[in-house]
């Protein structure tokens, strides 16, 4: 009796414990850009989900339980990386009982290994600077060639770890990293007229966009990472802004709009709610359409500044 | 110079390698050009080799990788780290950081008096992984008068079956405010069912086994905890026997009402023997926290709604009885560094489960960045026999170090 008890103990915990064949691989990645991607190179051969929300601060995200559960099934942890999630991210990885993705697993995937990264600070990194990231500016995903690096990247995991599938991955990663090249086409043209436009960015979150598309970003509404606004700071701002006659200001959609909107009255710029991630406006469905568009937001706006 | 030995070691090996019956066959040009190829091969590999090693300082035979390790997935190399002097052993330091927590206190207290500054915290973390099996956490708490492990556990994060295992010293599952350092407490102080029934400032605390075990059931979070303790947890419980451990059981259910709010409710259970009698003593709580943030404006609005009730059965003078306290809060961020918080106490006391405290608090905190915080607290407290104080507490906490994770 006690052996036939024991028995269906054991039978029960394997019902209760989640058991993966060869089936669709599933990806968690903790942003939407990723997500994105990944579903462009996995196709109907994964299912993903991100964690975060395109509008929401990446850097902020609550560590909630109901992310354990879905971190628990996942085959794959797609991260990106450069301490952007390590306010949030880390418990969560302890807690999935999940020993595929945890951090050095085969199963945990730092998205911007081989991306290009830039602000990587010299010198000596102190908190007097603010919320700094040793290790480079996360926001490594906003330019298309990253972009591209990353697909590569999550091709080569897809394909570890479902070697049957590869070769469906790698058709699918050629054909996402066509449709950027195309894409990008289009949207260095619309920028072209406007290389070397001024702009103000609200936190640290556009240099690889500005990188790839000619900005220059000359201030932040932020005075330094993570720290709001100071009215000394605005009042600097507006004064170097009028100097470099800059007219754009670009706010992700997570940040109050009441420091960018003054700035914008004693300037005369335009504030832009720009989304940096997929899904920051219902509009905004997958990375291509994230760079659609932002461009189209902001070409229009430097254009009716121009013609003032 | 190396590279001439070289060559001539892979001469004296070619030589020797080359079979008897293959020499023969040697006079074949279409051999001999075959074999022309495998050195040519050959030397091109040590060329690279070789230049690999001139390009870095000369290393020792690399160790065996140990045979249960995980293959390194065939990823590039990040370039953290490449230019920067630090030396191999300082990257696998621990992750450390320092938190001070300095508390001022003003006002009269005829029962609990206060002093009126003290360094009243200062906690040193230390976490890393282990090895890929496990990973370890370790924080030191150092008072006024001397240092003590606040925890120190390993924690096996790849087990199979869902389940977490630790083992060390560890704050027990015992609710909520028993599982939380002091510097991540909504509150300067911990609530008075806190330091009445579960053991005040260290809680239910000691050194022992905690197994925890998800319980999914749809979309809905659940999870159980079971703990074995050596029984010696001050103020709470003591253990005068190798028999007289404690148990404590918790099980936690958390669950998204929308993505901007949630809920999260626990039952616990612990039981061991009452550190001022030779007599069991057992505690009961329930627990449930309201979280309410909406997701695009995460960083300026929230609100954070708790309570606890907890009942404590143990020994008393004329046989055993029990007794009950209870807090209920509620914080709310009304500005991206700005939260107001407000507390109701009542709780009796467990050496004497007649005698019944109650009390309120009303703060205000400031984050001047991520790294500190500032916070005021008005405290009345009305002790039983109707003692009066009234308190003002002033809070100031940084932190420097390893980024730690946002408390949840």
């Amino acid at each position: 009796m006690r052996k036939r008890l024991a028995v269906l103990a054991a039978a029960c915990w394997l019902a209760v414990s989640p058991a993966h064949a060869q089936g669709k691989l599933n990806v968690i990645t903790t942003t939407s850009d990723l997500a994105s991607i990944a579903q462009e190179v996995g196709g109907d051969r994964i299912t993903v989900e991100s964690l975060a929300r395109g509008y929401q601060d990446p850097h902020f995200v609550d560590a909630k339980p109901s992310f354990i559960l879905k971190l628990q099934k996942a085959d794959l942890l797609v991260v990106v990386g450069r301490d952007l999630e390590i306010g949030w991210l880390p418990p969560l990885i302890q807690q999935s009982r999940n020993a595929k993705i945890q951090v050095g697993a085969d199963g945990y995937i730092d998205a911007s290994a081989g991306a290009r990264i830039l602000e990587i600070p010299q010198g000596q990194v102190t908190r007097a600077m603010g919320d700094v990231h040793p290790q480079g500016n996360p926001h490594y995903w906003l330019d298309p060639e990253n972009g591209k690096t990353i697909a590569h990247q999550l091709a080569q995991a897809f394909s570890r770890l479902r070697p049957a599938d590869r070769a469906g991955f790698e058709q699918r990663l050629a054909a996402f990293e066509n449709k950027v090249t195309e894409a990008e086409k289009r949207w260095m043209a619309g920028m072209a007229p406007f290389k070397g436009a001024k702009v103000v960015t609200y936190h640290r979150s556009f240099p690889n966009f500005a990188d790839r598309f000619g900005l220059d970003i000359v201030g932040y509404v932020e005075p330094r990472p993570g720290i709001p606004p100071t009215p000394q700071h605005t009042l600097d701002l507006i004064t170097e802004m009028k100097r470099q006659n800059v007219k754009v200001v670009m706010v992700e959609p997570y940040f109050d709009l009441k420091t960018p909107n003054s700035v914008g009255q004693a300037t005369g710029a335009a504030v832009l709610v720009m989304p940096p991630s997929v899904g920051g406006v219902k509009e905004i469905t997958d990375y291509i359409s994230l760079f659609d568009y932002d461009i189209k937001l902001l070409t229009d706006a430097l254009r009716k500044a121009g013609a003032k | 110079m190396r590279i001439v030995l070289i060559l001539a070691g892979l001469a004296v090996l070619g030589a020797f390698s080359a079979p008897p019956a293959a020499a023969q066959d040697a006079q074949t040009p279409a051999v001999l050009q075959q074999q022309v190829d495998e050195l040519k091969e050959r030397v091109a590999k040590l060329e690279a080799a070789l230049a690999a090693l001139q390009a870095g300082p000369p290393a020792p035979a690399p160790a065996p990788a140990p045979a249960a390790a995980p293959v390194l997935p065939s990823e590039p190399v990040s370039p953290i780290g490449a230019g920067t002097a630090a030396s191999s052993a300082k990257v696998f330091n621990p992750d450390m950081a320092v938190i001070g927590n300095f508390l001022g206190v003003a006002g009269k207290n005829p029962v609990a008096p206060s002093k009126a500054f003290e360094m009243r915290e200062t906690e040193a973390s230390f976490q890393a992984a282990v090895d890929p099996y496990a990973r370890a956490d370790f924080f030191l708490s150092f008072g006024e008068s001397g240092v003590d492990l606040e925890e120190g556990f390993i924690t096996f994060t790849t087990l199979p079956g869902g389940l977490l295992v630790k083992a060390g010293k560890m704050r027990a599952a015992f609710g909520k405010v028993n599982t939380l350092h002091t510097h991540v407490l909504p509150w300067a102080d911990r609530p008075l069912v806190t330091t009445n029934l579960v053991g005040g400032e260290e809680g239910i605390s000691d050194a022992g086994v905690s197994v925890a075990r998800l319980i999914p059931i749809g979309g809905l979070f659940m999870e159980a905890t079971g703990q074995v303790f050596r029984g010696d947890s001050e103020n709470v419980f003591a253990s005068r026997r190798p028999r007289d451990l404690s148990y404590v059981g918790h099980f936690r259910a958390y669950h998204d009402i929308t993505e901007n709010a949630n809920i999260d409710a626990g039952v616990s259970y612990a039981r061991g023997q009452s550190f001022f009698a030779d007599d069991p003593s057992t505690l009961v709580g329930i627990d449930a926290t309201y979280r309410w943030k909406p997701l695009q404006r995460s960083i300026y609005r929230s609100f954070v709604g708790r309570s606890e009730v907890i009942w404590n059965r143990g020994p008393q003078p004329l046989g055993t009885a029990t007794g009950s306290g209870f807090y209920v809060s509620g914080d709310y961020q009304f500005a991206r560094r700005w939260y107001a918080g407000a507390r109701y106490d009542a709780s009796d006391r467990a050496e004497n489960l007649s005698l019944r405290d109650r009390g309120g608090s009303a703060s205000l905190t400031f984050w001047p960045s991520e790294f500190s915080q500032v916070r005021g607290q008005y405290r009345r407290t009305v002790y039983a026999g109707d003692q009066v104080a009234n308190e003002l507490l002033f809070q100031l906490q940084f932190s420097i170090g390893a980024h730690g994770a946002h408390p949840f």
